[in-house]
C-alpha cells in the first residue's frame, strides 16, 4: 500500500478548513449555551406540582433524545421555513444542537439533584431549613460540583456531532473538507485533516474535564 | 434489601458432622523471619520474628494498625511481601527455589501454596452472582478439580455442619449477616485448607449474631487440627479458642503466652492498656 | 399525511436496513468494548496503554468523519469499502470505544474484597474474571450500554449521507416524490422513537434478570454516571 500524501496540497487546503473550523466553533458555543439554559426549563417544568406538564415534558424529552439529530436538523431546515420561520442554516443547526442536548443536560441536572443523599434533605429539615435555604444552600451547591464534569462532557459531544450540520448546508469544518476534496478529487488529505483537527481539539479537553472530575470527586 | 433477623442465630452446629467433615493431618506450622511490609513510607511490620506450631491454636491482639490484620493478608498473599521470609511448613511462601537459589515466587508457586490455606473474612464476601450452593462448589470444582456431585455432597455436609442446610438454595442476600459468615467459613473449608485465618469474623456482625458464629468456630477448633490464625477484639472468644496469644504494637510483639496469663496478669503495660481500653467499650 | 402513509413500504424497508445497522454496529462495537476494556484492566501499564489509546482515540473522532474517511479517504490509497462495511465500522468502533471505558470502569467497580475471596480460594486469574468479577460488573455495565444502544441507533443516521439507504435515506426520498416534508419526517420521527423504545425495553429485561441473579432491587432511574457513559470525556467508576 502506497500513500500519496500531497504536502502542498494540505498546505492549500488548510485556511479554508480553519474558515470551517470557525463555523464548527461557533455552532457548537451557540447550540451549547441553548441546551444549558433549555435543560434547566426542562428539570424545573418536570418538578412542577402539575402531572400533566410533568409528563408532556417526559415525554418530549424521552422523544427528542431517543431520535437522530440528523433528523431533527433535516426537520428543522425543511419544515420551519413552511410555518413561515425562515432562519439562515447556521442559526437552525444550532437550534437543532441545543434542543437535542438540552434533553441530555436535563438529565444530567435530574440525575445530579438525585445523586445528593437522602441524609442531606434529611439534615436540612431536622435543622427546620426554609425550602428554599435547603436547596440553596445544601443541595444545590453538591449537585453543582457533580454535574460539572458531565456537562463538559456534553461540550465535547456537541463538538463531536457539530459535524452532521454539514446535511443542511452549515459551512463547518467537515462540509469544507468535503468541499475542496470535490473540487480536485483528492480527499485522502482533507478528511484526515478534519479527524485529526476533532481528535486533537477532543482528546486534550476530554482529558482536561478528567482532570477537573478528580478535582470535584474529592470534597 | 438484606434480611433484618433478629432472631438468636443458629443451633450449635453438629458436632458429628463437624468431625465428618473436617479433614485431619498435616497441618504445617508457619514461621515469619525478619518480615517487613510497608505501606508507601509507613512500616507495618519491621523485621517481625514469629513461629507458629503445627495445628496450634494463636490470637493476635492489639490496636487497630499494629499489622495483625496484615499478618493475615501477607499470608493470604493479598498483600506483597517487602522482605524476609514466611515459611509454611517446610516452604516459603514468597520464594521458591530455581538454579540452587531462593527467587521471588511465581504465580504457579503461590497457587501451590495457597492450596495449603483459607481465609475468613470480615465482611463475609460471600459472591452475590451465585447463591449458597454455588458459592460451595465453585472453588471444589474449578481450582480442585473435583466433579460435580463430589463437590456437592461436600458443601452439604459443610452446609450441615455449620446449620444451613436448609438454605443451600438461598441467594447470599436473603441471608442475615451471622447465616452469611457461616456459609463464608463453609465456603473456606470446602477447599481443605490446612491453615485457617479468621479476620476479625464477627466485627461486621449485630451482637445477637455473634454468639453462633462463635461456637461454630469453637466447634471446628475443637474437632479439627487446623493451624489457626485468629485476628479478633472479642476476648472471651479468644479465650476459648487459643494455645497463645500474641500481643502486638506498632508491628512488633509487645508479649505473648497462653491466654490466661496475658488477660490475667499481663505483665507489660501496653497489654494493659490495651486491655482496659477493649473491655471498657 | 396519506401520500407518506402509502409509502410505507419504503419506509419499513429503510427501518429495516436501520435495525441492521443497529444490530451489527453493536456487536462490533460490544466485542471491541470487551476486549479493550478487559485489556484496560489489566496490571502492566503497557497493556493499559492500548486500551487508553483505543479509548481516546475513538471517543474523541466523530462519527461521520470517520465514516466519511473510510467512505471517501481510504479508496484513494486502495482501500475500498462497501458503504455498509464502513458504516458499521465507523459506528463499532466509536461506540466500542464508549464500550471499553464503561466495562473497565464497571470491572474496576467490583469491590476489592471479590477479588481478594476469589485469591482466598485459589482462584485462577482467568477463572477470578471469568466466574466472580465479570458477571458482577454485568449488572453495573447494562444501563449505561443500554443508553450506548440508542446513541448507536441514532448515530446511523448519518450513513445517509454516503448513501445508504437507511430509514433517513427513504425520508429524503419520500420527501422528494410527494412534496410532503411535515409527514414524512414526523412518519420516521416515530419510527425511530419506536425503535429506541423496543430498544431500551429490551435492555431493561436482561437488567432485571441480572438484578434478580444477584438478588438486588433494580433501580429505577439513570445514575449519573450512566448518563455520562455516552459523553467522550467520562471516566466511568
Amino acid at each position: 500500500m502506497t500513500v500519496d500524501w500531497d504536502w502542498s496540497y494540505t498546505g492549500d487546503i488548510l485556511p479554508d478548513l480553519l474558515k470551517g473550523l470557525r463555523y464548527t466553533i461557533i455552532a457548537t458555543l451557540a447550540g451549547y449555551a441553548i441546551a444549558i439554559v433549555l435543560g434547566m426549563v426542562w428539570t424545573l417544568l418536570r418538578r412542577t406540582p402539575f402531572a400533566a406538564v410533568n409528563q408532556a415534558v417526559r415525554w418530549i424529552t424521552e422523544f427528542i433524545r431517543s431520535t437522530p439529530l440528523l433528523v431533527q436538523l433535516f426537520f428543522l431546515y425543511n419544515v420551519l421555513p413552511s410555518w413561515g420561520l425562515s432562519l439562515s442554516s447556521l442559526t437552525t443547526g444550532i437550534i437543532g444542537l441545543g434542543l437535542h442536548y438540552s434533553t441530555y443536560t436535563a438529565e444530567v441536572y435530574r440525575a445530579g439533584i438525585a445523586d445528593v443523599p437522602r441524609g442531606q434533605w434529611e439534615a436540612a429539615t431536622a435543622l427546620n431549613l426554609p425550602r428554599s435555604r435547603v436547596w440553596l444552600d445544601v443541595i444545590l451547591p453538591q449537585a453543582v460540583r457533580r454535574v460539572i464534569p458531565t456537562l463538559g462532557n456534553y461540550l465535547i459531544a456537541m463538538f463531536k456531532d457539530s459535524p452532521l450540520l454539514l446535511a443542511i448546508n452549515v459551512a463547518e469544518l467537515l462540509h469544507e473538507a468535503f468541499e475542496v476534496g470535490s473540487k480536485s478529487l483528492m480527499f485522502l488529505e482533507p478528511i484526515t485533516l478534519v479527524g485529526l483537527l476533532f481528535v486533537a481539539v477532543s482528546v486534550p479537553s476530554s482529558i482536561l474535564v478528567r482532570r477537573l472530575e478528580r478535582r470535584y470527586a474529592t470534597y | 434489601m438484606p434480611p433484618t433477623d433478629t432472631t438468636p442465630d443458629a443451633p450449635s452446629p453438629k458436632k458429628e458432622a463437624a468431625a465428618a467433615v473436617l479433614p485431619r493431618g498435616g497441618a504445617p506450622g508457619i514461621r515469619f523471619e525478619k518480615v517487613v511490609k510497608r505501606f508507601g513510607s509507613n512500616v507495618v511490620l519491621r523485621e517481625l520474628d514469629f513461629s507458629v506450631a503445627p495445628g496450634e491454636r494463636v490470637t493476635l491482639i492489639g490496636p487497630s494498625g499494629s499489622g495483625k490484620t496484615t499478618i493475615l493478608r501477607l499470608l493470604m498473599t493479598l498483600e506483597k511481601l517487602d522482605d524476609g521470609l514466611i515459611w509454611v511448613g517446610d516452604d516459603t511462601l514468597w520464594h521458591m527455589e530455581k538454579g540452587g537459589k531462593r527467587v521471588p515466587a511465581n504465580q504457579r508457586h503461590l497457587h501451590e501454596m495457597r492450596k495449603r490455606i483459607g481465609m475468613v473474612f470480615q465482611q463475609f464476601n460471600l459472591f452475590p452472582n451465585m447463591n449458597v450452593l454455588r458459592n460451595l462448589t465453585e472453588g471444589p470444582v474449578r481450582v480442585l478439580g473435583l466433579s460435580r456431585d463430589e463437590a456437592v455432597e461436600r458443601a452439604r455436609g459443610l452446609l450441615d455442619m455449620v446449620g444451613l442446610a436448609d438454605k443451600i438454595d438461598a441467594h447470599p442476600s436473603q441471608l442475615s449477616g451471622g447465616q452469611q459468615q457461616r456459609v463464608a467459613i463453609a465456603r473456606a473449608l470446602a477447599m481443605e485448607p490446612r491453615v485457617l485465618l479468621l479476620d476479625e469474623v464477627t466485627s461486621a456482625l449485630d451482637p445477637e449474631l455473634v454468639v453462633g458464629v462463635q461456637d461454630l468456630l469453637r466447634d471446628i477448633a475443637r474437632e479439627s487440627d487446623l493451624t489457626m490464625l485468629c485476628v479478633t477484639h472479642e476476648m472471651g472468644f479468644a479465650k476459648d479458642i487459643s494455645d497463645r496469644v500474641l500481643m502486638f504494637d506498632q508491628g512488633q510483639i509487645v508479649e505473648e503466652g497462653p491466654p490466661d496469663r496475658i488477660f490475667g496478669e499481663p505483665s507489660e503495660q501496653r497489654t494493659r492498656d490495651f486491655l482496659q481500653a477493649v473491655l471498657a467499650s | 399525511m396519506s401520500d407518506v402513509l402509502d409509502s410505507y413500504q419504503l419506509l419499513l424497508k429503510g427501518a429495516w436496513v436501520t435495525v441492521q445497522l443497529t444490530l451489527y454496529g453493536s456487536a462490533l462495537a460490544l466485542v471491541l468494548a470487551l476486549v479493550f476494556g478487559l485489556v484496560g484492566t489489566s496490571r502492566l501499564r503497557a497493556v493499559r496503554a492500548l486500551n487508553r489509546v483505543y479509548v481516546e482515540f475513538f471517543r474523541g473522532t466523530a462519527t461521520l468523519v470517520l465514516m466519511y474517511w473510510f467512505f471517501y479517504s481510504l479508496p484513494l490509497i486502495g482501500l475500498r469499502f462497501t458503504p455498509m462495511f464502513a458504516a458499521v465500522l465507523a459506528l463499532g468502533l466509536n461506540v466500542g470505544a464508549y464500550g471499553a471505558e464503561v466495562v473497565r470502569g464497571s470491572v474496576n467497580a467490583v469491590p476489592r474484597a471479590q477479588y481478594e475471596a476469589t485469591v482466598a480460594l485459589n482462584f485462577t486469574p482467568l477463572q477470578r474474571m471469568r466466574r466472580v468479577l465479570l458477571p458482577q460488573a454485568v449488572a453495573l455495565m447494562l444501563p449505561p450500554f443500554g443508553n450506548l444502544l440508542i446513541e448507536l441507533m441514532k448515530g446511523s443516521a448519518v450513513v445517509s449521507l454516503i448513501t445508504i439507504s437507511d430509514l433517513m435515506f427513504r425520508a429524503k426520498q419520500i420527501q422528494a416524490s410527494t412534496g410532503e416534508t411535515l409527514w414524512t419526517y414526523v412518519a420516521i420521527l416515530v419510527i425511530y422513537f419506536v425503535i429506541a423504545q423496543v430498544l431500551q425495553l429490551a435492555v431493561r429485561l436482561a437488567e432485571r434478570r441480572v438484578d434478580r441473579m444477584l438478588g438486588r432491587a433494580p433501580s429505577r432511574e439513570a445514575s449519573l454516571s450512566t448518563i455520562a457513559a455516552g459523553a467522550p470525556g467520562a471516566e466511568v467508576r
